[in-house]
């Protein structure tokens, strides 16, 4: 009897094995070639496509693991119905509560998933250098030459030229209820509008003038916290041409929802014919503008911004106004 | 205190916080005055440009809240000062914008603001005479600006002497000392844009970008563009 009940737990499980693995090869096929390429975040940038790569590859593990469900619940109501005749029992009690295979079997098939995942989720962080998430203002990981650049823009001569594979660094400056953009390697312009050049690596400085913002670029895959005097580090490396959205993520008052804009991935040719254009257009505001720097403390001389709850009037800083050039009094 | 006078205790504070809490919430959400919508289509001609008139005063002087800075808009059809800041606008038309700055100015918290941004011609007129960007470190600074975002359009109002008897509740009469901004832009096609002034000025407030420039009909609005 022992005998037999063996043989056909060891039938069950070969047929929901064989149902199993036909019916995953089959939907992860389907899923990789169907839906893959239209998995968000898109591919316009180094970071999405890794992203979009990550997604996929999660759902292609994750759909077994359901299509196993299923196909255990299916077996389960077609072939142990009590309605049908001739159905076996099914086998209860200690014999499934002390099975030592199925236990074993468990733990060690959900422990290598979990340490897989982890190392996947590392190593995928490490080679898309960050993955487009803001890294704070030391980053860890960093494209080839953008500690270089970085450092260069905040000299007076940085500069940035068309196929050198030179790293643009690109300010992020978040007020309410709206981001503006500086480029410091065409003289520290400030403009409303984020435009970049393709195929190039892009260092994101971002930064608030007051409260707490979040920059996130959608189709860039691009996402950073903007702090008040904090500088928060992304990057990414643009592969195709066209139009993205801005969006603040961080609820920041009541024009939160308006605080939104559009921005281009264009050659470099025409980046570079824009850049050179704005940055003539805005000379005589950007020679207003305070140094370029990481961070800016909000100005605490006028305009209201220098009274806080407490009434008080926070006391000149002579460095890092940003708006603001005069002397300390 | 027996056990019963505990529980009174008790379920009296909770209910004092929860009726704290929910008066600070409609407070919070409650617009500062009633607004309606001022109306710049009725009448308006097709291709003809639109004058809107509007000015800032330091303090509005009346209402709950007379202390905070507000935007006034002059009714088109009766000519009197309304505190409205939505503002019904006909589609891809000119729009003939003159500010009548009653407020004092400061240096910028961002001197991008200090560009005129999105007018016909990239220019405005500061009391007749042009300009397409203000050093706000300089002169009397800029008081506040007239931004719509989703349109690039932004002109720093540049603000009156301090030194002088600024105007001290609304409306401001073109006796008291003012400047005079004046410009021009397109509206888009139909839909709603928001705007605001980007100089927090909302005084006693963190960043000085709460009260009037968190309250509608105050330092902020919406542009109802329709066709």
């Amino acid at each position: 009897m022992a005998n037999e009940n063996s043989t056909n737990e060891t039938h069950h499980l070969r047929n929901i094995t064989v149902i199993w693995l036909i019916l995953s090869v089959i939907v992860d096929l389907l899923f990789w070639f169907l839906v893959g390429p239209h998995v968000p975040p898109g591919t316009m940038t180094s970071s999405a496509k890794g992203n979009q790569f990550d997604f996929t590859f999660l759902c292609l593990m994750a759909l077994p693991v359901l299509i196993g469900v299923w196909v255990y619940m299916g077996y389960a109501i077609r072939i142990w119905s009590a309605k049908r005749p001739g159905a076996e029992e099914p086998m209860t009690g200690p014999n499934a509560r002390t099975n030592k295979t199925a236990q074993v079997s468990w733990i060690v098939i959900t422990s290598v998933a979990v340490l897989f995942l982890a190392g996947f989720g590392t190593v995928e962080l490490v080679i898309s250098q960050g993955s487009g998430g803001g890294e704070g203002p030391n980053p860890i990981w960093t494209p080839p030459g953008a500690t270089k650049a970085e450092a260069a823009a905040l000299t007076p001569k940085a500069s940035w030229s068309a196929n050198s594979n030179q790293v643009l660094t690109v300010q992020v400056i978040a007020q309410q209820w709206k981001f503006t953009y500086r480029y410091p390697q065409f003289g520290g312009f400030e403009t409303t509008q984020l435009v970049l050049p393709a195929n190039t690596n892009i260092a994101f400085n971002v930064t608030s003038l007051d409260v707490i913002h979040s920059f996130w670029a959608y189709q860039l895959d691009v996402k950073a916290d903007a702090n008040p005097q904090q500088n928060d580090v992304a990057f990414t490396q643009t592969k195709q041409l066209g139009s993205f959205t801005v969006r603040c993520s961080e609820l920041c008052g009541i024009w939160h929802g308006t605080m939104f804009n559009s921005g281009k991935v264009v050659s470099e040719a025409a980046f570079m014919s824009w850049a050179q254009s704005t940055e003539q257009a805005n000379a005589q505001n950007t020679a207003d503008l305070p140094p370029f720097a990481w961070t800016y403390v909000p100005d605490a001389n006028g305009a209201a911004g220098g009274y806080y709850t407490d009434g008080n009037v926070t006391p000149y800083s002579t460095v890092e106004i940003y708006g603001s050039k005069q002397s300390a009094p | 205190m027996s056990m019963r006078g505990r529980l009174a205790t008790v379920i009296g504070l909770f209910l004092v916080a929860v009726a704290l809490a929910g008066w600070g919430v409609v407070s919070f959400i409650r617009p500062g005055v009633p607004g309606g919508v001022m109306d710049f289509t009725q009448g308006h001609a097709a291709g003809q440009p639109v004058d809107l008139t509007a000015q800032t005063v330091g303090a509005i002087g009346f209402g709950p809240h007379p202390t905070w800075v507000s935007y006034l808009v002059k009714d088109p059809s009766t000519g009197k000062w309304v505190q409205d800041t939505t503002w019904k606008l006909p589609a891809n038309s000119v729009i003939d914008m003159t500010i009548l700055q009653y407020d004092s100015g400061s240096p910028l918290r961002n001197q991008e603001w200090g560009q005129v941004q999105g007018t016909i011609g990239g220019t405005a007129t500061l009391n007749g005479t042009s300009y397409s960007a203000y050093n706000s470190n300089t002169g009397t600074g800029v008081g506040h600006t007239f931004t719509v975002p989703a349109l690039g359009l932004s002109v720093p109002l540049i603000g009156v002497n301090s030194s002088d008897s600024v105007c001290g509740s609304a409306p401001c009469m073109t006796s008291s000392p003012h400047n005079t901004i004046t410009f021009s832009f397109k509206t888009p096609g139909p839909g709603s844009y928001s705007w605001q002034c980007f100089v927090p000025c909302g005084l006693g407030y963190l960043f000085g970008n709460g009260g009037p420039m968190s309250t509608l009909n105050y330092m902020g609005g919406q542009l109802e563009v329709v066709q």
